[in-house]
């Protein structure tokens, strides 16, 4: 039996209502293999960041998580509008979210340095009109 | 060593029968059917007592305290949680009901609506200091605690640190009678008027893992009707002025009352456990974080909807409103003088992280065993039904891959192997009759 877990979710387009199901799901699994609550919590927030731009930015997207004894790799994917200015993107308080969207209480502009501080490995490969992906890794100790 | 658990909500196996409403409520998937009878998994209970109140036998109980251990004491002090002053109707005054205690047998009343108080002073002041985690969750219901540390342990440090309501009034009201009439505090006897089930393992089994203040906790169900006979031979009573809590104090045993009681700020009530698992949800997600307290209670309509209560709770929430409305606000937070410190009345130990939810403590045979059970469920038929006694599918594979089920307890999987076992039987007896029908 492989000691890899794997799993796919969909994120929903704009519903972000039911938005954060997968990084909850994660959360769960991740006590039941004995990972420390303040790893977990990091997690679910870079998580659930990630998950809310694909909804409101990125018009749904994918989930593909992997983990294993010493990390959890998760990638976000969305073939949304893209980032233009990535740099600009990372900067606290900047954010592109419409105003429909703002006046939910989201976009506020943390979204993405939110995901840096709390995860040990960044990567993003975006392109305007090609979608976003979203590379994020955690460490177990 | 293995833990040793005490456990007020149990089982009268010989009212159980079997049926699977229980399992599907439990809050942390705490119950299983197995041989025909509910069993409780220690590790997972919290007490909250949601199925007490969901069994339709009434099989399920909480052990409380018989009222006959009040006569193991000298002195015995009575601390009536404000949920009592709901349970007789309008007729039944606060002062009344006092009083009654006091000719049940008791030798001293001290009202855990008047430590409540106490305790709302208490979370002022702690909510002034800036350094604290927000929002700031409640810790009186010892059944949301015990579910935190279960299932939100990064949610521990968000817990006011402050003694609840009845182990202030515990250790007052001793202190108070010692130093007053000079009993010495090994012959006083302190017992909790209770509505909840939680509170008596809280008392037997304290999480903070210190001794409680209190002696032993009586049920409301059982002192009803003895004082409800003393009330009604009751003549007028002299009203002596008791001490009497105010308005704040008795609306504890609502939902909303606690949190109404601190005057700024962002404040939430949330009973009902269920709901309650979604708002700490929330919190985990970092959704409540521009509010200020927390209020979360596992039973209906708070307190008042214990396990252990006799009025219906709407009926009960009108009665206590009833009170209230007579008790003159000039009477609230009278009590703690200025120079009196917070630091009283604060947790002297932490509540710890039980992970009990684990699958394995090595992290390897954890991940193989996840990805067991994921493969065992997808096996299944995905029904939810509990006829296997499990809450629901995944619930059997989780318990099949510790050990504790198997894979034919699923009535479906059964079905399948017999289906198999006949097929194969049918094809070894045609194969015989060939060879008859050659001779």
């Amino acid at each position: 039996m492989s000691s890899v877990v794997v799993r796919d979710y969909i994120i929903p387009a704009n519903d972000f209502t039911i938005a954060g199901e997968a990084s909850s799901n994660v959360r769960k699994i991740l006590s039941q293999i004995g990972v420390a609550p303040d790893i977990v919590k990091r997690t679910s927030i870079a998580m659930y960041e990630a998950e809310i731009n694909a909804v409101i930015h990125g018009n749904g997207g994918q989930a593909h998580v992997e983990i294993d004894e010493n990390k959890i790799v998760i990638i976000i994917s969305d073939q949304g509008p893209g980032i233009a200015d990535l740099e600009l993107a990372m900067q606290e308080g900047y954010s592109t979210a419409p105003d429909s969207i703002r006046e939910m209480g989201f976009g506020a502009g943390m979204g993405l340095s939110n995901i840096k501080k709390n995860s040990d490995i960044l990567e993003i490969k975006t392109a305007v009109n090609e979608g976003t992906t979203v590379y994020i890794t955690v460490f177990f100790k | 060593m293995e833990q040793y658990y005490f456990h007020s909500v149990t089982l009268d196996t010989s009212k159980c029968k079997g049926c699977t409403n229980c399992i599907k409520y439990c809050p942390t998937e705490a119950i299983r059917v197995r041989n025909g009878k509910a069993v409780i998994i220690k590790e997972r209970c919290i007490d909250c007592g949601l199925c007490i109140r969901i069994c339709p036998y009434h099989a399920k109980k909480a052990v409380t305290d018989p009222l006959e251990s009040i006569k193991n004491y000298k002195f015995k002090i009575a601390l009536p949680a404000p949920t009592l002053y709901g349970q007789f109707g309008p007729d039944y005054t606060r002062e009344r009901i006092v009083s009654a205690l006091k000719q049940y047998g008791f030798d001293y009343v001290f009202e855990v609506a008047r430590a409540a108080e106490i305790v709302t002073n208490a979370t002022e002041y702690y909510m002034a200091n800036k350094e604290i985690k927000k929002p700031v969750i409640s810790s009186a219901c010892p059944a949301v605690v015990r579910f935190i540390q279960i299932r939100f342990p990064n949610l521990i440090d968000n817990l006011l640190r402050i003694e609840s309501p009845m182990e202030v009034a515990a250790a007052l009201s001793r202190q108070e009678v010692n130093e007053k009439y000079g009993i010495p505090l090994d012959e006083i006897g302190v017992f909790f008027i209770s509505p909840c089930a939680a509170k008596v393992t809280s008392v037997k089994a304290p999480y903070e893992n210190r001794k409680s203040n209190v002696d032993g906790v009586l049920s409301i169900k059982d002192i009803f009707l003895p004082l409800l006979g003393i009330m009604k031979k009751q003549g007028d009573i002299t009203s002596e002025p008791f001490s009497l809590s105010s308005a704040i104090g008795v609306s504890w045993a609502v939902t909303g009352g606690e949190s109404s009681a601190i005057k700024e700020g962002r404040r939430i009530a949330v009973h009902g456990i269920h709901s309650v698992n979604d708002i700490l949800e929330q919190a985990v997600k970092g959704n409540l974080d521009n509010i200020d307290f927390l209020e979360v209670l596992a039973c209906p309509e708070g307190c008042l909807g214990g396990p252990l209560v006799v009025e219906n709770p709407f009926i009960a929430k009108v009665n206590i409103n009833n009170e209230i409305a007579k008790i003159a606000k000039n009477q609230a937070h009278r009590v703690l003088p200025k120079h009196k410190d917070v630091k009283e009345f604060e947790w002297k130990s932490t509540v710890e992280y039980r992970p009990i939810m684990k699958l394995d403590d090595d992290m390897m045979k954890a991940l193989e065993k996840m990805n067991m059970i994921d493969v065992i469920t997808e096996g299944f038929l995905g029904l939810d039904c509990g006829a296997c006694g499990a809450p629901s599918c995944r619930a059997l594979a989780e318990d099949i891959v510790r050990g504790d089920a198997k894979e034919t307890d699923c009535i479906f999987k059964l079905r399948e192997k017999v289906n198999s076992i006949a097929h194969q039987l049918h094809q070894i007896e045609s194969a015989g009759s060939m060879s008859d029908d050659n001779k």
